[in-house]
């Protein structure tokens, strides 16, 4: 059943400065949160909703500040724990907007359980992963989403850990909205921002974003004029999967094995290109997709994944206190205490 | 031939078998027809962890004590006046408890060589002279359920499975009770299954014709209604009690509950009890985890809900970061604490009192909160609201201490009027104007500004804040401004809580002072030692942090403070710290609640006398 609430949608107009709020914010020049609370700023006027009724909830970590930065309710929680916190919030007064602002280590590390959690119960949540491959406010230890090898102040022989893939973690346990975007991409991530705010369910956003201090040009092939073309994968809705600085290459799936195929090599044309469709009810071609950030020569893909309806966990519980209200009536004190084996002494 | 009915004003019953024998429904039925039939009563479960041990082992006895009264009673009853034992191993277990003379009635059926030698019987204690002195009461009670059963359409097994009703008959007949309250529960039980709601009450009856035709049951006995203050009656469970309160608590204080929760053994059944109650708004979510639950609950009370979440002492452990985050934010938030014995995984179903140190003190940095402690199972009730209310006119998170002992056990709660209830004052900021986050009213407390509330959209975390306008703060001064704020803030909880009250003389030689689950033991010892001429007064705290007003006045009225916990002394510690008194301490840790003998004797040796023997 579809949640009846966040049906009727105010029509206030509101700028990006209304979610300015008159703080100093923190981060280091340079980092990559900066065009995160950016663009957030610029289209959240556009989310649909009351700028009273948005609440952005943390963690602990670079990234978890942000709540400090959004002129909305807001709430840095604990290490971690944002995800649990957030579903509280969120079923104590389901007309709330609830967005995460979390990190890799926050989301994927100490919260790991919570992140997976809310995801199978599809909570409607709105989790923004700022992913940079490191701690950056311990300064400069590897997180699960660093590379096998990765050098850091807490692996100075390379780790021996494999990462995370974020994506396909979030699609596996049970995630409906799933999107990736970078914080250079600035209109596309404003895109995947309002589409995730529209979206009714757990809507989750990779967003890789470079750490100058501790793992500078971590994601500089997507972002270097020179190589982004050829290693940026963009996910458009019913389109064939083309990328390359002259658009020539194609990405063609040969039984359930992804290939990059020439589209100039005389052989393969446009024709052969996989298309993309993000409301595949099928998971498998969005898993394949979400590996391919695991497969050497592959482009990386930005965009959404997939998205699909599904039954909210707010939302049906919101429907099953109206049922049993329906059947029983509302309670009262009398029906509750003065009920089951009663006697009387006189 | 003709039987006798005494009238006897107070008994003790066990109900022991396999935990696979239907004791703690026995028990519990039986405890329900007694509420019914007015008289006052205590209960007792007592239970393995194991859900289906062995059958027939030592270590799989489940036990139920009831203890039911003509005048008020106040524990379960230290020695039992029956035992029902329905295997040798139930015999084993609890004979060392019974009364010298005590009734025991025996499953003879179960007294095979297998069940035997389970055990460790050597020979059979119903004909090597073990049972000497006591009323032994044999009856094939297998046996004689399945011949009642024979022409039911059921399994061997299905039909055996009976025999707790058969035993519960002849017990009911014993006691001269009713058997309409459980034939009630059995029709309303097995309502789909037609062939067991007949075979139940068929064996029910069968136990019960047994006595009454039987000669080897010659005398029945009769426990007047106790004389209780006026008003309507329900037997309740500690547990069912504190979900009972939270959800007065929320149509007192017109907020909607959330209680998020891991379930924990003993706690889960307060999970469970909310989870029936949608029609009260209550929200209950299952979370994934122990510290799921309580940042949920600390997500619901920012949003505005009467927050709660329940657990036992592992579970507790795992909340302590959380909860400095709820003092931090300064928030209202319940925690229960269904104390278990610890520490680690411990004995789970069994009775303890060693968390209050880590209620007071298992934080990092300066966390004062609200502790206040249940004292009988239907006291939790009241204490859940008081709790409630607390947290929301404080903006603190409150800690709640029950105990297993007190959340499976059970006694009668006269249930009160609503309006006899205490009032919570809820009080949301909607007025922009002047509005910050950390503004002080006369108690220091802070405004409740939720989000969903037109301008007032602020924002709090785990940072320091500065004092009123609430931006995160370094600044030294205010740091050390705000850990004192709070600290005060809890502190001044002491203007609404009851000054401690003294029962007996208001000053001498001897208080007995107790906290939480000890209360009826402690009151039924001072009872008895004042019956012999001995003069001893008694005091019990239901608010430890912070204590009464009174306290330390109170502690300076008596020359010699005992203190009985069910710990290596907690209490003594925070008193002694406090108060620089000295006290002697009584303690027992061995998962079980104090024996109303073993305070006696302790307070006979305090005072000097001879022995309460």
């Amino acid at each position: 059943m579809e949640t009846k609430i966040d049906e009727v949608k105010p029509q206030v107009k509101y700028t990006a400065k209304d979610f300015i709020p008159d703080v100093e914010v923190r981060w280091c020049p340079g980092c990559g949160d900066y065009s995160i609370l950016a663009q957030t700023q610029r289209v959240s006027p556009d989310f649909g909703e009351l700028k009273e009724n948005i609440v952005w909830v943390s963690g602990i970590g670079c990234s978890s500040r942000f709540p400090y930065y959004m002129a909305t309710y807001g709430f840095h929680g604990i290490h971690g724990r944002a995800a649990a916190i957030a579903t509280g919030i969120k079923l104590a007064n389901p007309k709330l907007q609830v967005w995460i602002a979390t990190g890799d280590g926050d989301m994927l590390s100490i919260g790991g359980n919570h992140f997976i959690h809310a995801c199978r119960k599809n909570v409607n949540l709105k989790i923004v992963l700022f992913n940079n491959k490191i701690y950056g406010l311990t300064k400069g230890q590897y997180s699960p989403t660093s590379e096998k090898g990765k050098v850091t102040k807490s692996s100075p022989y390379g780790t021996v850990e494999f990462p995370f893939n974020a994506i396909k973690l979030a699609d596996a346990a049970g995630a409906t909205f799933i999107a990736r975007t970078t914080d250079r991409e600035t209109k596309h991530m404003q895109e995947i921002l309002l589409r995730a705010a529209k979206h009714n369910g757990l809507a989750f956003i990779e967003i890789y974003q470079n750490c100058v201090i501790f793992n500078d040009g971590a994601f500089s092939n997507l972002t270097d004029k020179e190589t982004k073309a050829d290693n940026i994968l963009l996910l458009e809705h019913n389109k064939p999967l083309v990328f390359g600085a002259n658009r020539d290459k194609g990405i063609k799936l040969d039984g359930l094995n992804p290939v990059v195929i020439n589209l100039n090599d005389g052989i393969h044309s446009i024709n052969d290109c996989w298309v993309h469709d993000e409301f595949d009810d099928n998971p498998t071609r969005g898993f394949i997709l979400s590996r391919f950030t695991d497969i050497p020569g592959m482009p990386t893909p930005i965009g959404v994944f997939r998205q699909f309806n599904k039954p909210t966990f707010d939302g049906d519980y919101v429907n099953q206190i109206e049922e049993v209200k329906a059947k029983k009536g509302k309670g009262t004190y009398e029906k509750l205490m003065f009920s089951g084996n009663l006697w009387e002494v006189n | 031939m003709a039987k006798i009915t005494r009238i006897i004003e107070d008994v003790t019953v066990r109900f022991a078998g396999d935990s696979g024998d239907g004791m703690q429904l026995t028990g519990s039925q039986f405890t329900d027809t007694t509420a019914i039939v007015g008289n006052d009563l205590s209960t007792l479960p007592d239970f393995p962890a194991e859900i289906r041990a062995p059958a027939g082992s030592l270590f799989g006895v489940s036990g139920f004590q009831l203890h039911f009264s003509s005048k008020d009673i106040q524990t379960p009853g230290d020695t039992p006046d029956v035992l029902v034992a329905m295997n040798p191993a139930a015999l084993k277990v609890n004979l060392k408890d019974l009364k010298p003379n005590a009734t025991i009635i025996i499953n003879s059926s179960a007294f095979d060589a297998k069940n035997l030698k389970l055990a460790n019987y050597e020979t059979n204690p119903l004909e090597d002279g073990t049972l000497a002195g006591y009323n032994v009461i044999a009856v094939p009670l297998t046996q004689l359920t399945m011949a009642a059963l024979e022409d039911i359409n059921l399994s061997t097994k299905e039909k055996e499975r009976c025999k707790n009703f058969f035993a519960l008959g002849l017990m009911y007949w014993m006691f001269n009770r009713p058997l309409d309250v459980t034939i009630k529960w059995i029709e309303t039980k097995f309502k789909s299954r037609p062939e067991l709601v007949e075979a139940n009450k068929r064996a029910l009856q069968a136990g019960y014709n047994y006595g009454d035709t039987t000669e080897i049951f010659t005398t029945r006995y009769e426990v007047k209604a106790a004389e209780l203050p006026k008003g309507i009656y329900r037997n309740i469970s500690g547990n069912e009690a504190t979900a009972l309160g939270f959800i007065t608590a929320s149509l007192r204080s017109g907020l909607k509950l959330f209680l998020g929760s891991y379930p924990i053994t003993p706690a889960s059944e307060i999970l469970q009890e909310l989870s029936k109650y949608k029609e009260y708004d209550v929200i209950t979510f299952q979370a994934e985890d122990e510290i799921s639950g309580i940042s949920a609950a600390i997500g619901a009370a920012f949003a505005g809900a009467l927050a709660i979440t329940t657990t036992s002492g592992p579970g507790f452990s795992l909340k302590t970061e959380a909860l400095g985050l709820a003092v931090m934010t300064e928030l209202p938030l319940v925690v229960v604490d269904v104390q278990r014995s610890g520490p680690s995984t411990g004995m789970p179903t069994k009775t303890e009192q060693a968390d209050l140190l880590q209620a007071m003190f298992g934080r990092h940095g300066e966390a004062p909160v609200v502790i206040l402690a249940a004292q009988s199972p239907a006291d939790c009730f009241y204490m859940a609201i008081e709790a409630s209310k607390i947290a929301i006119e404080y903006m603190t998170p409150v800690i709640l201490l029950t105990d297993g002992y007190l959340a499976f056990g059970s006694e009668p709660l006269r249930i009160p009027q609503f309006d006899e209830l205490p009032e919570i004052n809820v009080k949301f900021r909607t007025e922009p104007e002047g509005f910050y986050p950390y503004l002080r009213d006369e108690n220091l407390v802070r405004p409740w500004a939720i989000p969903g509330t037109p301008g007032l959209e602020h924002r709090i975390g785990g940072l320091e804040k500065s004092n009123i306008y609430g931006s995160v703060s370094y600044d030294p001064e205010n740091h050390e401004e705000m850990v004192k704020i709070r600290k005060q803030k809890v502190d001044n909880v002491q203007k609404i809580i009851p000054d401690l009250q003294v029962e007996g003389e208001q000053e001498g030689e001897l208080l007995v002072l107790g906290w939480g689950s000890t209360y009826g033991a402690i009151k039924e010892a001072i009872y008895n030692v004042r019956q012999k001429g001995f003069t001893v007064s008694q005091a019990h705290l239901r608010y430890i942090n912070p204590f009464p007003r009174n306290l330390g006045d109170v502690l300076n009225r008596f020359k010699k403070v005992l203190i009985p916990e069910l710990n290596l002394g907690h209490l003594a510690f925070l008193i002694k710290g406090k108060y620089l008194k000295d006290v002697i301490q009584l303690n027992k840790v061995q998962g079980r609640p104090f024996k109303v003998s073993e305070i006696e004797n302790k307070i006979m040796e305090v005072l000097g006398g001879k022995n309460g023997n």
